[in-house]
């Protein structure tokens, strides 16, 4: 079989039909392929007949038997027809083995396959995660192009299914079926991108493994789920670790600069060319920047450190070569350790290990220096182990150890394992070579070895010794004579030629034994081996040409033989000799120089350590084992320059904070998560709160829209922003729309008896009234200046007090509009009217704008501008919606929550919250209700009315109220359904506990008297100049805190002004902007926590561009 | 990831062949017996061999060659610690891992390779969700599976799988309950002809057999946990709380498991419990040489030394050796040259010595170097780095644990240049 079967594998991986073909064959034994085939025939017989029994037991046995010709690689594939037939079992053990033999032969009888995959779709609909599992398995697992559609459909299904251990399954799904047909490559790439926000410890590693398999060029798909990995990191199974580690080794690659110290002059002014370049970091020192690492860059360093105490020797060396390659090299230190532990372990482990130490110690002595002793040679260790040892210790070689090393040398030169000798010998010529100190020493050990009796050893030394005697030409002589005589003894070809070249290089310094020593070759020239007689001749040319008085005959006589010779490379060097040396007519120019050609100095070899250039390739993978680029290897990048933008990593600080976390450890860590992503916004200005924010509303109502967004913000064009705010803004009126529709039906009937409540159902038009006026006045005017427009506004809004969510609706447009006043003129009014009417379809028949209304408003506005606190319309903001259950934790009910900034109808001290139930499973979810309130003493809640039914794909929002005492502690509750309970909580943003007042200048600054000292906190901040426009500073504000603006006098001064929602104690916010580009944020209120709290969420909003 | 894997017995036979993605002919082994032969020895093979379309990467245990076929980059570690997990789990189910018992239990053995790997890449390799999978065969249980009919398969996800403590099952009982700990440390060391230290490490590990109800979580603690230089844990192990304060503490697995292993640096002075006496000399004018070794105790805290076994690879020019000891038995190989010598105890008032000539073989020269001596030895009772264990504390379940904590210390690779 061997020669047959490997003259194939030449061919093998060209295609499989033939290969299963070929091993079809090849398993038959010699007996003749026909006997034998007619004895299996009769064989299968009684297992087919096994097979079609009633009892499961025969069934069993016959599958047994059938999967043991499978592993002993005998051909079962006729039995086919009667195997599938039980793929339906319901014995599980045979339906288990029957799905073996399928995997193993569905390639080969597709369409017999294709019997068994209406059980598979079946079963993908399996309650039993096991066997949803195991069918996705198979059904992924068979190799029938024609059921690719069917797997791409499994696989969709099941990345999106409960069962976090199926959709581990549909990873590995993912692999399989890019493999069979990679045009789905882009499909699957959409899959991998779902999979990769899965937040469960058991899909990460199959998910980055799909990942590095189908599209390891997508980095982009990685960055929003880089800190998530990091931080899973530790608990993820120790496979998926080394795949997420070596991926997240060249995520870094490319993302971070490099934290290596680069010694070059011209590097460093280079970096601090690019320095002034972006303005953003400190530039503080011109001539040389300090360094600092990427926060993000440095969580991957600090998480990985605990797995150096894995377990499994993958794992650790996965994080050692993290170090060596994205590690400061000052830290990189600790990892040698944990490597220096590996080698007690299997020969394997071993030799992996220790080529990657031999590596590491050419470029960094120090790391391993500590350990020097644990490399030293044991008699009982494999050669391979051996040679690896002793390449280590070579290479960590220097002045202050090499007599330790040397006599450690001693020993090894003494072993019995020849080819280890050797290698020893080798390896003293190194330090000799490398160390001048011991130089001599050396040289003089290796000349004693020259007496050694075994000749292996003795060749060795002889090539060594001339390797060194040609790197200092010195008075070397009586080596070579000792040398010289040696050939006498001497048979390894490789020594005598050493032997000989030395002579014939050192010809001059040895004159009287040269010739003696061509004698003695000439005699013996025939016999020898080819490297040697290329030598003689060398050596012959090399004395004619100095002492030709007395090697002349004998030269010739050896040219003589080496014309004729066998070995056409001796009858040509011959040839060519001769033409040299020799002077006839012909030979021109050249034979002049034929002393120099031949005598020249010729440079001393390096001696090197073959693992110079291993060092190119990443450590700890194949390729690097091999010294040679296996097929998928994919090249480590180097450092970029400039650092890409770090904030494509942020994920929105509620996501983090409110989304399904599978173990309590990663909810710990979500409060400092939060922290920390904010204070890097402080310094990384790219990115907009108002970006961020207005994405995150959007993000968490609608998955899907998540990637594009993404890849977006990268940009951080201006326009963005506004873009997002308006579809914002669309869904937004949707919703409110419904909401209104809602409450209108019950509104009618009451409103209906009082005549006031007429101005409350146009009140959505109040805006635009107010709206329209203004740009009617200002009509001629055509480009109206922000701030004015700005301040008008507020006036406006001070009128409507108490009016709620379709006036708050009309302000939210008109708002809105204001921030795209750059593009609007005179025609500002027309959008306004359109928006409108199509937001509020029932509410508005007809946009009502007689002149009567304004008027009305204007009284409205004298009669409640004499009241000092009053709680005012809140200003519009895009609602931020917040993930209150995932519908992978909620079992396909997923709700949201938002703060709708509307006095709530429950109580007056309690804040609003608005909940959007979602039912994204198929059946209908019933009696949802609320359990199992924990609040903290004080607080209060009140829930909403339990809710039926929700019907598929349904959507419902109910408004509750919950009393949060004007703290920010989070209100506790189950969220419950006919079957399930979910623990669910709302935390409030300090923002959230406020409701907007109106009042005017003076009224401010009164209270504001009242509210010094311990009830004033304040800051200074530094405002980047784009923030100086009052709009945006106005939108800035209220996007965090739900305030009112108060009119200001002043171009530079902002005033906000609203009241806690519990104890109704003021907060009043004052902005002012001062010269160049500092501002100073004061906030006067009683509750002195809050107002802290609160002044701590508005720096770096307002600080940042 | 891994494509298929064959099983290789010392004869060169494919006894078992595994494919997780398409088949690969197994001829592609014939690069790996290519370089068996090149190697001469099993233990020289490369473990990881290039062939024009495929990698080979080998694991070498218990005779048997575990040959794992790659076909694109991965890191070789990876593979090659997934082979020792097969290995460690074929011993677990089988007690032994041998050519026979595989071939005897080889449906088991295919169910259980198909559960570890999906696609290549490795799906479930914890044990204890393995056992629950796929039962391990037992006498008892073929019994009852033949008379009732159920089947070694789980039909179940194991819990384990999604819990957060995926190496613990959930409702474990126990009538006795039960903790024990071994402390077992090994002295690696080179001494050197004078009798001198050339390097001495230790290193140790924490063996554990808990059978424990319910989902009890331990705390150990040591005396002087400074001794630690480099350790290692079971996955079950709290890093941080390991970190802040020294202290192991976890949820143990059920049943055996290695809870820790440790280093103890070489900066500390490794006290040697064993001196060996060596007397061995050949001469050049006769073919006879002088053999004899004394074995003695040193440092050893008053413990016995007990088990010790002196082996030793002789120079190739040895013919035969005649011996004789003054307690235990020797042996000779004279195809392998391979000198035994089991010692027994060591009673220091009366020195273990074994004394006689060495014969070579005519006409060959004086070999130019001693056999180094390879010593194998137990001390009950001890660790020899002085690591003691303070307390243990069981939290989370109601029940008194008995606790049980032995210490041992063995010889490592030890060995003696003479």
């Amino acid at each position: 079989m061997s020669s047959n079967s490997f003259a194939y594998n030449e061919q093998s991986g060209g295609g499989e039909a033939t290969e299963l073909g070929q091993e079809a064959t090849s398993t038959i034994s010699p007996s003749g392929a026909f006997g034998l085939f007619s004895s299996d025939l009769k064989k299968n017989e009684d297992l087919k007949q096994m097979l079609e029994s009633n009892k499961d037991s025969a069934k069993l046995d016959a599958m047994k038997r059938i999967v043991g010709m499978i592993a002993k690689g005998k051909n079962a594939s006729e039995l086919f027809p009667a195997v599938v037939k039980n793929v339906a079992s319901k014995n599980i053990e045979i339906k288990k083995l029957v799905y073996v033999y399928l995997v193993r032969y569905a390639e080969e009888q597709q369409d017999l396959a294709l019997l068994s995959i209406s059980t598979f779709q079946r079963a993908l609909k399996d309650p039993n995660q096991l066997i949803r599992a195991s069918a996705l398995r198979v059904l992924s697992s068979i190799r029938v192009p024609i059921i690719v559609p069917i797997m791409m459909l499994a696989i969709k299904e099941a990345a999106a299914d409960l069962s976090p251990y199926v959709r581990k399954n549909a990873a590995h799904a993912i692999q399989k079926l890019y493999s069979l047909d990679p045009e789905q490559k882009e499909m699957l790439i959409e899959v991998i991108e779902k999979l990769l926000k899965d937040k469960s410890i058991l899909v990460a590693g199959s998910v980055v493994m799909a990942f590095e398999e189908v599209c390891p060029d997508r980095i982009d798909l990685i960055h929003k789920n880089y800190r998530k990995l990091c931080n899973l990191l530790v608990d993820v199974e120790e496979w998926g670790q080394v795949v997420i580690i070596h991926m997240l080794t060249r995520y870094a690659r490319t993302q971070f600069v490099s934290p290596w110290r680069e010694d070059d002059g011209l590097e460093d002014n280079e970096k601090s060319f690019y320095d002034s370049d972006d303005e953003q970091k400190e530039k503080t020192d011109k001539r040389k920047k300090p360094y600092t690492m990427d926060p993000d860059h440095r969580l991957l360093i600090r998480n990985t450190k605990p797995l150096l105490q894995s377990r499994n020797a993958a794992v650790v060396m996965a994080v050692a070569q993290l170090y060596w390659h994205i590690s400061p090299k000052s830290e990189a230190g600790i990892i040698s350790k944990s490597l220096v532990r590996l080698l007690r372990s299997n020969r394997e482990v071993q030799y992996i290990v220790l080529q990657n130490i031999a590596t590491m110690s050419i470029q960094r002595k120090g790391m391993f220096e500590p350990y020097l002793k644990s490399f030293y040679v044991r008699s009982t260790d494999p050669t391979m182990i051996k040679t690896l040892k002793l390449e280590i210790l070579t290479n960590l070689a220097n002045e202050a150890n090499i007599s330790t090393l040397l006599r450690e040398f001693q020993t090894y030169v003494k072993s019995q394992d020849k080819q280890f000798a050797a290698a020893t010998i080798q390896t003293i010529g190194r330090c000799a070579a490398n160390i001048s100190e011991v130089t001599d020493t050396c040289l003089s050990g290796l000349v004693c070895l020259l007496s050694n009796r075994d000749e292996i050893v003795v060749a060795e030394s002889v090539v060594v010794i001339k390797k060194l005697l040609q790197m200092q030409p010195a008075q070397h002589g009586e080596i070579i004579k000792h040398m010289a005589k040696l050939l006498d003894s001497i048979t390894v070809p490789v020594a005598r030629a050493s032997i000989l070249w030395l002579i014939g290089e050192n010809c001059e310094r040895v004159p009287k034994i040269a010739p003696d020593v061509l004698r003695k070759m000439a005699k013996s020239f025939t016999s020898e081996d080819d490297l040697v007689k290329l030598q003689i001749l060398n050596l012959g040319a090399k004395l004619y040409l100095t002492n030709s008085k007395q090697t002349k005959l004998l030269t010739q006589y050896i040219l003589n033989l080496g014309k004729y010779d066998q070995n056409y490379d001796i009858r040509d060097r011959t040839r060519f000799i001769r033409q040299l040396i020799v002077p006839n007519e012909k030979s021109g120019a050249l034979s002049k120089y034929a002393k120099k050609i031949f005598l020249a100095q010729k440079p001393a070899p390096l001696l090197e350590s073959p693992f110079k250039d291993r060092d190119h390739f990443q450590l700890g993978t194949l390729s690097h084992t091999l010294n040679a680029k296996a097929a998928g290897y994919l090249e480590l990048s180097n450092w970029p320059e400039v650092a890409p933008d770090p904030s494509v990593r942020n994920v929105e600080v509620i996501d983090l904070a409110k989304e399904w976390t599978p173990a309590g450890k990663a909810k710990n860590e979500n409060p400092t998560k939060k922290f920390y992503s904010e204070s890097e916004e402080e310094e990384d200005s790219s990115d907009s709160s108002s970006d961020s924010g207005s994405e995150s509303g959007s993000e968490s109502g609608e998955e899907d829209e998540e990637g594009d967004s993404s890849e977006d913000s990268s940009e951080d064009s201006s326009s963005e922003p506004e873009s997002e705010s308006g579809r914002q803004s669309d869904t937004e009126n949707r919703r409110v729309a419904k909401r209104n529709s809602k409450t209108k039906g019950k509104g009618d009937s009451k409103d209906e008896k009082k005549e006031n409540e007429k101005s409350k159902t146009s009140d959505s038009s109040n805006a635009e009234s107010s709206s329209v006026e203004e740009s009617s006045s200002d009509s001629e005017s055509e480009s109206e200046s922000e701030s004015e427009s700005e301040s008008r506004k507020v006036t406006k809004e001070k009128e409507k007090k108490t009016k709620q969510d379709r006036n708050r609706l009309a302000t939210d447009v008109s708002l809105l509009d204001l921030d795209d006043c750059e593009y609007w003129d005179a025609s500002v009014l027309v959008p306004c009217l359109v928006v409108n009417p199509v937001s509020t379809p029932v509410a508005l028949p007809t946009p009502a704008l007689s002149p009567s209304l304004i008027a009305d408003l204007e009284g409205l506005n004298l009669s409640t501008s004499s009241s000092v606190i009053s709680v005012s319309t809140p200003v519009f903001v895009p609602m931020k919606t917040h993930v209150l259950l995932h519908r992978m934790s909620g079992k396909g009910l997923a709700a949201h929550y938002s703060f709708p900034r509307q006095p709530c109808i429950f109580g007056d001290k309690m804040v609003s919250v608005q909940i959007t139930l979602n039912n994204t499973t198929d059946k209908k979810i019933e009696n949802i209700h609320i359990r199992e309130k924990k609040l903290p003493i004080g607080m209060q809640m009140h829930v909403f009315n339990p809710i039926e039914s929700l019907e598929p794909e349904g959507s419902i929002t109910v408004s509750m109220g919950i009393d949060f005492c004007d703290s920010t502690q989070t209100a506790s509750f189950q969220l419950c359904t006919k079957d399930d309970c979910f623990s669910v909580n709302i935390q409030p943003p300090v923002g959230e506990l406020l409701l907007p007042v109106a009042m005017s200048e003076k009224d401010f600054k009164k209270e504001q008297g009242m509210l010094t000292g311990m009830n004033e906190t304040s800051a200074t901040i530094i405002a980047a100049p784009q923030n100086f426009p009052p709009s945006v500073i106005l939108q800035k504000v209220i996007n965090v805190a739900n305030a009112g603006v108060v009119p200001s006098g002043q171009d530079n001064i902002h005033r906000f002004a609203a009241k806690t929602v519990h104890s109704g104690s003021l907060m009043l916010v004052t902005v002012e902007l001062k010269e160049g580009s500092t501002a100073q944020l004061i906030i006067n209120t009683e509750k002195t926590v809050i107002g802290s709290v609160l002044l701590r969420e508005l720096k770096p909003v307002l600080s940042q561009g | 990831m891994i494509h298929s894997l064959f099983l290789i017995n010392s004869s060169g036979d494919i006894f078992l062949e595994k494919h997780w993605k398409s088949v690969v002919s197994r001829s592609v082994c014939d690069y790996f017996f290519e370089a068996q032969e090149r190697a001469t020895e099993a233990e020289n093979v490369p473990p990881v061999i290039p062939t024009p379309h495929h990698y080979l990467l080998s694991v070498y245990r218990h005779k048997i060659f575990f040959v794992a076929v790659i076909q694109t980059e991965v890191p070789p570690l990876f593979v090659i610690e997934f082979l020792h997990r097969v290995v460690d789990t074929f011993q677990d189910y089988f007690g032994v891992c041998s050519e026979p018992v595989i071939k005897d239990n080889v449906v088991v053995v295919y169910e259980v390779l198909e559960e570890m790997l999906d696609n290549g890449f490795p799906l479930a390799t914890e044990s204890n969700i393995l056992k629950e999978l796929i039962k391990p065969p037992t006498i008892l249980r073929t019994v009852v599976n033949t008379i009732t009919g159920s089947t070694n398969v789980g039909d179940q996800l194991p819990t384990g799988q999604l819990s957060v403590v995926p190496w613990r099952r959930t409702g474990v009982k126990y009538t006795n309950n039960e903790a024990y700990f071994d402390v077992v440390e090994e002295i690696d060391a080179i001494i050197d002809k004078s009798g001198s230290t050339i390097t001495a490490e230790i290193q140790g590990v924490i063996d554990a057999c808990v059978k424990l109800t319910g989902m009890p979580d331990l705390t150990l603690s040591f005396m002087n946990p400074r001794l630690l230089d480099d350790v290692s844990f079971h996955p079950c192990v709290r890093f941080k709380r390991w970190e802040s304060e020294r202290i192991l503490s976890f949820i143990p697995p059920d049943g055996n498991f290695r809870l820790l292993s440790y280093h103890v640096s070489a900066q500390n002075l490794v006290a040697i419990p064993v001196y060996v006496k060596h007397n061995i000399s050949f001469r050049d004018s006769s073919s006879l040489g002088r053999f004899e070794i004394t074995v003695g105790p040193k440092q050893t805290m008053g413990k016995t030394i007990e088990g010790v076994i002196v082996t030793s690879q002789m120079p190739k020019g040895v013919l035969n050796m005649s011996l004789s000891p003054s307690q235990g038995t020797h042996t000779f190989d004279p195809v392998t040259k391979m000198l035994s010598w089991d010692v027994g105890k060591i009673n220091p008032q009366k020195l273990p010595s074994l004394k006689g000539t060495v014969s070579l073989q005519a006409g060959a020269s004086r070999p130019d170097e001693n056999p180094t001596i390879n010593l194998q030895f137990k001390i009950q009772q001890l660790a020899i780095s002085g690591l003691k264990v303070n307390r243990l504390d069981m939290y989370g379940e109601k029940y008194k644990p008995f606790k049980g904590i032995k210490y041992m210390t063995k010889a490592g690779k030890f060995q003696v240049r003479t």
